[in-house]
């Protein structure tokens, strides 16, 4: 595999990032950076610290991963993001550490609930959030980590990292996991065309990998991806996922707009890419603006409605009425 | 007859995300108090998120099993609005 990270790599430009990458050597991953200077999305740091997690177990090289030593001005970011200690590697620097109050969480490792219980405590005080900015962000978090943790099959759970940035004054974070993909585990229960067909349905109300009965199981219903899809785009933040070779990318509603929510992601503002290298597993990426951002509680009620509507609608569609000739 | 009261906040904390002790919550606390005739109250008192999940694993099977009209003996006390929310939309999708 090879990873360039590069000067820039956000949500808006990340279609970029992934297409200079190779997924495909699963033995080695070999890093490289922009010399001058590196500035990029939590997201990115998620990836490459799940990608040297997943060779680390599996490859029989003796020295599987491979990384060009930083020179960018920038790159104290990545050590104290704690990229290098994901990778085995040492990163030949020396700076001192702060405490991280304020500022980001750095790469974290979350296989079960206990410890996405805990996350979920720690990471408030460690953003320094106000309890209505924490509201949305725990409970993205909570739902996305359970997801990987009950149907994405991965064996080192989900990488978390979330930084916040004074200027725009938005917490940008990322979710990935090595697992089996959104289309594998959509699959299970319904069937899927392609990684943007199951991608679609895994963010439309109501649709769940665990069965095909309406209302879902008594443990899943399928609604974590949608809530958070609309959480982003009530809010009218940038929302990434990405699985298989296909990247969907929620955009930004303008800021005049009326926002209305829409079952089928296709009918939201956004963009899609089919053709990127193929990702085993899923990429999350969310930015959250902290200062202009619906009550929380109003914002349930905008999901209530299309969320109820939708699968009402199909409900109905499915009811079968006896012929009588 | 008096209701049994389940004290959400003393088995879960403040935020109301672990699906797993809301499956526990359902089949040893929920179930069993409906099933030999009493009411249940579900206090929410200084929980301050739930998330639909949790929600879902907590009366969706409830609600399926013995019908939509269970409603009538369970009640949701102490709820801050965006408890009362995720509630709302578990009790709408499952009607």
């Amino acid at each position: 595999m090879k990873i360039h990270i590069p000067n820039s790599a956000f949500l808006g430009n990340i279609n970029a990032f992934i297409k200079s990458a190779d997924f495909t050597d699963l033995a080695t991953l070999n890093i490289t950076a922009n010399e001058k200077w590196m500035s990029v999305h939590p997201v990115v740091l998620c990836m490459v610290a799940a990608l040297g997690l997943k060779i680390r177990a599996t490859s029989i090289v003796n020295q599987p991963i491979l990384c060009q030593v930083f020179t960018a001005a920038s790159k104290h970011y990545f050590q104290r993001m704690g990229m290098f200690n994901f990778l085995h590697l040492d990163s030949k620097m020396n700076i001192t550490e702060h405490e991280p109050a304020g500022r980001f969480i750095p790469l974290t490792q979350i296989t079960n609930a206990a410890e996405l219980t805990t996350f979920i405590g720690d990471m408030i005080p460690l953003l320094h959030l106000q309890e209505i900015q924490a509201q949305p962000i725990r409970y993205i978090v909570s739902e996305i980590v359970r997801n990987v943790l009950e149907h994405s099959g991965s064996t080192f759970g989900a990488i978390v990292a979330a930084q916040y940035y004074k200027k725009t004054n938005t917490i940008r974070m990322g979710i990935v996991d090595t697992g089996y993909g959104i289309n594998k585990t959509i699959s299970y229960s319904h069937q899927t065309t392609s990684d943007l067909d199951a991608i679609c349905m895994a963010l439309t109300p109501g649709i769940t990998g665990t069965t095909s009965r309406e209302g879902g199981t008594d443990y899943n219903a399928g609604a974590g991806l949608f809530f958070t899809k609309s959480i982003s785009k009530i809010n009218k933040d940038l929302f990434v996922i990405y699985s298989g070779n296909t990247l969907y990318k929620l955009l930004r509603e303008k800021e005049s707009a009326t926002v209305v929510l829409k079952s089928n992601p296709l009918d939201d503002r956004h963009t899609v890419d089919t053709d990127l290298p193929y990702w085993q597993g899923t990429v999350i990426g969310i930015d959250i603006k902290l200062d202009e951002h619906e009550e929380f509680s109003k914002l349930l009620q905008y999901i209530r409605e299309i969320y109820t509507t939708t699968v009402r609608e199909r409900k109905s569609r499915q009811y079968k009425k006896a012929k009588f000739i | 007859m008096t209701p049994q009261t389940i004290k959400i906040v003393s088995l879960v904390g403040i935020v109301a995300e672990n699906k797993d002790i809301a499956r526990t919550i359902r089949i040893d606390l929920i179930t069993p108090a409906l099933q030999q005739g009493d009411d249940v109250v579900l206090d929410f008192s200084e929980v301050t998120l739930m998330t639909q999940s949790f929600c879902h694993a907590l009366i969706s099977e409830v609600i399926r099993s013995f019908g939509i009209d269970i409603l009538e003996r369970i009640s949701f006390a102490h709820c801050t609005p965006e408890v009362r929310g995720i509630v709302e939309i578990v009790v709408d999708y499952m009607q």
